[in-house]
């Protein structure tokens, strides 16, 4: 992997300065049987294509961000801030 | 000798340069390499041949062939031709027993020839195997290139630079710098790299020479090399003007010393003014072989025999010699009496980078060149290498007799003779690639520069068929030798000291590492250290500590969700001690979270789990964009654990609050005044004592620590290191995450259910908890005692009747217990006190008795007094 990224932040940086977190999973909303959490806990899709994955810019600005990449070209279509928070969720 | 001066020469005669080849002093000016020098003390033999021992002489002249490498001030496979003259520079052969004259190894040239077929090394000597050892040996002494010197050490120092270029041109010659001129006029950054030229900036543009592109990657990366600094290039685009590589003749006698390229000729002729011998035959499929008669013309050279292979073409061509020189060549069954042989066969694009960044490769059978096609967006190719070249004839694949005649070299880098390749291919080796791996064609220093097509028309000869069914081999970087050093670059071990780190050092602590930390061992006897924290008062510096404040009107909502703990109902001023689990159920990491205030929390990790709980806090705060911030205070601040029953006198002197247990109760959090410095003060028990943990910031760390010792000298103060404090967690049965927790540890069957709070609505984990608890326990982590004194190994076998029960994770020897104490993990069945077990210790077996409760002070009266 030799790639730029380009950090929301800070701009196109080498790909070595980032840690990638794999794609981005959705976690099952309620108690899930043990077989939803399995898939949830360990099964990725891995898909040969555009993907939707979390990285962060370790040796940088520290920041999460999402990345849309394509896997088989490495080349990446998209970076962007996670949805920042509208309002505050309602209390449990 | 030299010619008289050459209009275009690079020497400059009035400034001599003196270096030393085997130890005797060889003179040459300024402008000439260390091989042109060598050459005009009279010197034709520049090496001897990587299997055969063959002599042999100057052949590119261009550092691509592997024939004049040497070692030069100690670093060896130098290619001294193209290596500049520097003062005093000492200067040896390599790959020789005795001298290039003389070597002893060329015995095998003589009689080897029957027991080192090729792929000799996968057939003659594998039997019988116990004499491989001797075998390989022998092999590395007599084949291969130069060697290391050994105790020389990391005697030169790389450096890596990052880089970037609008435009990166690679390759220095006419089209290259065109290229460059009209990108630099055009208004774009260009950066040029030449393997000559000279560096600096050349009008609009700026140079890099010499250097040398090693290889295309992903995302335009370009790594150059310029000597002793590695350049990572990232070019938004790539233009590859290579050039073309001369080809060789493949014939019998085609590496005797004086068969050359014409560069060569052109180079020592104009560039350096020397004669390149006496009598001359060109064979050549160019205009540009023909072309070098100028040179030699005017070097005084009689050119006996010019041979055109497009109008022309010998059936066999035979170089004959003596003592390994050319005396004369044999073209149709003429003799021509001849010291200098210039071929030249089809010069072929040099479009190794290009393949690399992923262009294809197509032969081009009208002119019998191979031409990369579909270039990868962002590269292109301009000049020969594209495919720009003069007609020229398609050379022979050998201009071998029917009585196949001397050796014909098909690589002059491995010594793979056109025998060699016939004989692979009889074996069954017959695709290119499966070929170029078992006879290592292609596989030597010049990575294919001369051997590549001639390989491929041998093949599509034997296979009758044609070159572009044959195809090319894989590129693959690098294209042109690199030191490991480079790419290594600078040797770094960065290392985190707390600010506290030289009062270390000065006591005589023995420093560790843990993860990236520096931290002390102990101070010279781990086990009175330990009881002294017991008996008097320790201080230890914890600075290494994960520390993060965690605020924000979400901040208790966040850290529930994160942990299996509750935190919501805490009071202010309150500490709770916390394991991090991740959705998997696994323990993460441990520590102590105190309520600072209503939305502020003040949160502890361990010291080599700080990065990973900051990253993990910041992910889930991207996922739930709850409103809260997480700051990292691990740098900013120091910590000092003061433990032992006297720490509370030792705090009351300095501190400007009640230190009194009401004042600060076990589990609080407090601010205050100690010795000046504004500390946070938590009360909490690691080790087992009374103890306070001062956190401050880090500049006042020696200041803190030396007014502690100096004020608790009365009270028999001792600074304590990390593995006192190990025993002394273990005597508490403190767990270490990662030491006696893996990745398969939950909190249930580590023994800490009251820290998961299932009842909650979620946290991180639960799930996989609750699973946990509706099966039966795999295992269960307890603590156990020794019978005797023994220390088990660390990871040591738990059995039970002759099978595995389980594994120690921590064991130790307690000077205030004076017993042989530890934790590990076994079957549930044996999680109950006083149950029997037996471990492993230095091949027999020991028995110790499980035990459920801290081995000290179980109830925990020491650490609230």
């Amino acid at each position: 992997m030799s790639f730029l990224l380009n950090c929301p932040n800070c701009g196109p940086r080498d790909v070595n300065e980032f840690a990638c977190a794999g794609e981005v999973t959705s976690r099952p909303k309620a108690s899930p049987d043990l077989r939803r959490l399995t898939d949830y806990v360990y099964f990725r899709r891995n898909v040969a294509g555009v993907q939707r994955e979390w990285w962060y810019h370790r040796f940088g600005c520290e920041i999460w961000f999402l990345a849309e990449r394509d896997t088989r070209t490495n080349e990446v279509l998209k970076t962007e801030l996670p949805q920042a928070p509208t309002k505050r969720p309602a209390a449990q | 000798m030299r010619l008289p001066e050459q209009p275009n020469e690079r020497i400059d005669r009035t400034r001599p340069v003196r270096f030393f080849f085997a130890g005797r002093p060889v003179e040459g000016f300024e402008g000439d390499t260390i091989g042109s020098a060598l050459f005009a003390s009279g010197r034709r033999v520049f090496s001897r041949s990587f299997k055969y021992h063959r002599r042999r002489g100057l052949l590119c002249c261009s550092g691509g062939c592997p024939n004049c490498m040497m070692r030069v001030d100690g670093v060896p496979n130098v290619r001294v031709c193209v290596e500049p003259v520097r003062e005093g520079a000492q200067v040896y052969a390599q790959n020789v027993l005795g001298s290039l004259e003389r070597d002893l190894l060329a015995a095998v040239d003589h009689f080897g020839g029957p027991f080192t077929p090729v792929g000799f090394y996968y057939r003659t000597m594998i039997r019988p195997r116990s004499l491989w050892p001797l075998y390989e040996k022998f092999l590395r002494n007599v084949a291969g290139l130069g060697r290391l010197d050994e105790h020389a050490g990391r005697s030169r120092r790389f450096d890596t630079e990052h880089r970037r270029a609008e435009v990166l041109v690679i390759g220095g010659g006419r089209s290259g710098r065109k290229a460059a001129r009209s990108a630099a006029t055009a208004g774009r950054q260009v950066v040029l790299v030449d393997e000559r030229g000279v560096a600096g900036v050349n009008g609009d543009f700026e140079v890099l020479a010499p250097a040398r592109a090693i290889g295309i990657y992903e995302g335009g990366l370009v790594p150059v090399d310029a000597g002793g600094v590695l350049y990572r290039f990232r070019a938004e685009r790539i233009v590859v003007a290579t050039g073309a590589l001369e080809q060789p003749l493949v014939f019998p006698g085609n590496d005797l010393v004086g068969v050359y390229l014409p560069e060569a000729v052109r180079r020592l002729v104009d560039d350096w003014s020397l004669k390149p011998g006496e009598r001359a035959v060109i064979v050549s499929a160019d205009e540009r072989g023909l072309g070098v008669a100028d040179q030699l013309q005017r070097a005084g050279t009689s050119v006996v025999e010019r041979i055109d292979l497009r109008s022309a073409p010998p059936r066999t061509l035979e170089a004959r010699g003596n003592r390994g020189r050319l005396s004369s060549v044999v073209v149709d069954g003429r003799e021509l009496e001849c010291d200098l042989l210039v071929m030249s066969g089809s010069r072929q694009p040099a479009y190794s980078l290009l393949a690399q960044a992923g262009a294809r490769v197509e032969y081009d059978a009208d002119r019998g060149i191979f031409v990369p096609t579909d270039l990868p967006p962002n590269v292109e190719a301009v000049g020969s290498v594209a495919g720009e070249l003069d007609p020229a004839a398609v050379p022979a694949a050998s201009f071998n007799g029917a009585d196949e005649g001397g050796r014909c070299f098909v690589c002059v880098c491995e010594d793979v003779t056109e025998k060699d390749m016939k004989r692979a291919i009889a074996e069954g080796f017959d695709s290119i690639e499966l070929a170029k791996r078992y006879t290592t064609v292609t596989m030597g220093p010049c990575q294919g520069r001369l051997c590549h097509a001639p390989a491929i028309r041998l093949h599509a000869r034997e296979h009758e068929t044609d070159e572009a069914t044959i195809g090319t081999t894989t590129a693959r970087p690098p294209w042109a030798p690199v030191s490991l050093g480079l790419l290594a670059g600078r040797g770094h071990e960065p290392a985190k000291r707390t600010s506290i780190h030289h009062r270390h050092v000065e006591a005589g602590a023995t420093m560790m590492w843990t993860g990236l930390w520096r931290r002390a061992h102990s101070y010279g006897h781990a086990g009175n250290e330990a009881l002294n924290v017991h008996r008097a008062v320790g201080v230890i510096d914890v600075s290494t500590l994960g520390k993060l404040l965690v605020q924000g009107p979400d901040a208790a909502r966040f850290l529930e969700r994160l942990y299996p703990n509750r935190f919501g109902d805490m009071k202010i001023g309150r500490i709770r001690y916390g394991v991090l689990g991740t959705d998997a159920g696994r323990i993460m990491d441990d520590g102590t979270i105190a309520r600072l205030g209503e939305e502020q929390y003040y949160v502890t990790t361990t010291s080599t789990g700080a990065d990973a709980v900051i990253e993990w806090f910041e992910w889930w705060n991207a996922v739930w964009g709850l409103d809260v911030e997480i700051v990292n205070l691990t740098g900013a601040l120091a910590a000092v654990n003061v433990a032992g029953p006297r720490a509370r006198e030792l705090l009351g002197r300095l501190a400007d609050v009640d230190t009194s247990n009401e004042g600060i109760s076990y589990l609080d959090a407090k601010e205050a005044v100690v010795a000046g410095v504004p500390c946070l003060i938590l009360r909490i028990g690691f080790v087992g004592e009374l103890g306070y943990e001062l956190h401050f910031t880090s500049p006042y760390g020696e200041y803190l620590w030396d007014t502690l010792l100096e004020y608790g000298a009365d009270l028999g103060i001792r600074p304590f290191g990390l593995e006192p404090q190990r025993i002394l967690r273990l005597e508490k049965m403190h767990i270490l995450v990662g030491q006696d927790t893996d990745s398969e540890s939950n909190v249930l069957e580590a023994g800490m259910p009251w820290i998961a709070k299932l009842e909650k609505d979620d946290f991180v984990g639960k799930w996989a908890l609750e699973h946990v608890q509706g099966r039966a326990f795999r295992e269960q982590l307890v603590g156990f005692e020794m019978t005797d004194g023994v220390v088990p190994a660390e990871g040591g076998q738990i059995v039970l009747d002759g099978r595995s029960a389980g594994r120690v994770t921590s064991a130790r020897l307690s000077p205030q217990l004076g017993r042989a104490i530890g934790m590990a993990w076994v079957r549930p069945e044996l999680a109950r006190e006083d149950a029997e077990i037996e471990i492993r210790v230095n091949g027999g077996v020991a028995s110790a008795r499980v035990r459920l409760k801290p081995f000290f002070d179980p109830e925990g009266e020491r650490l609230r007094s």
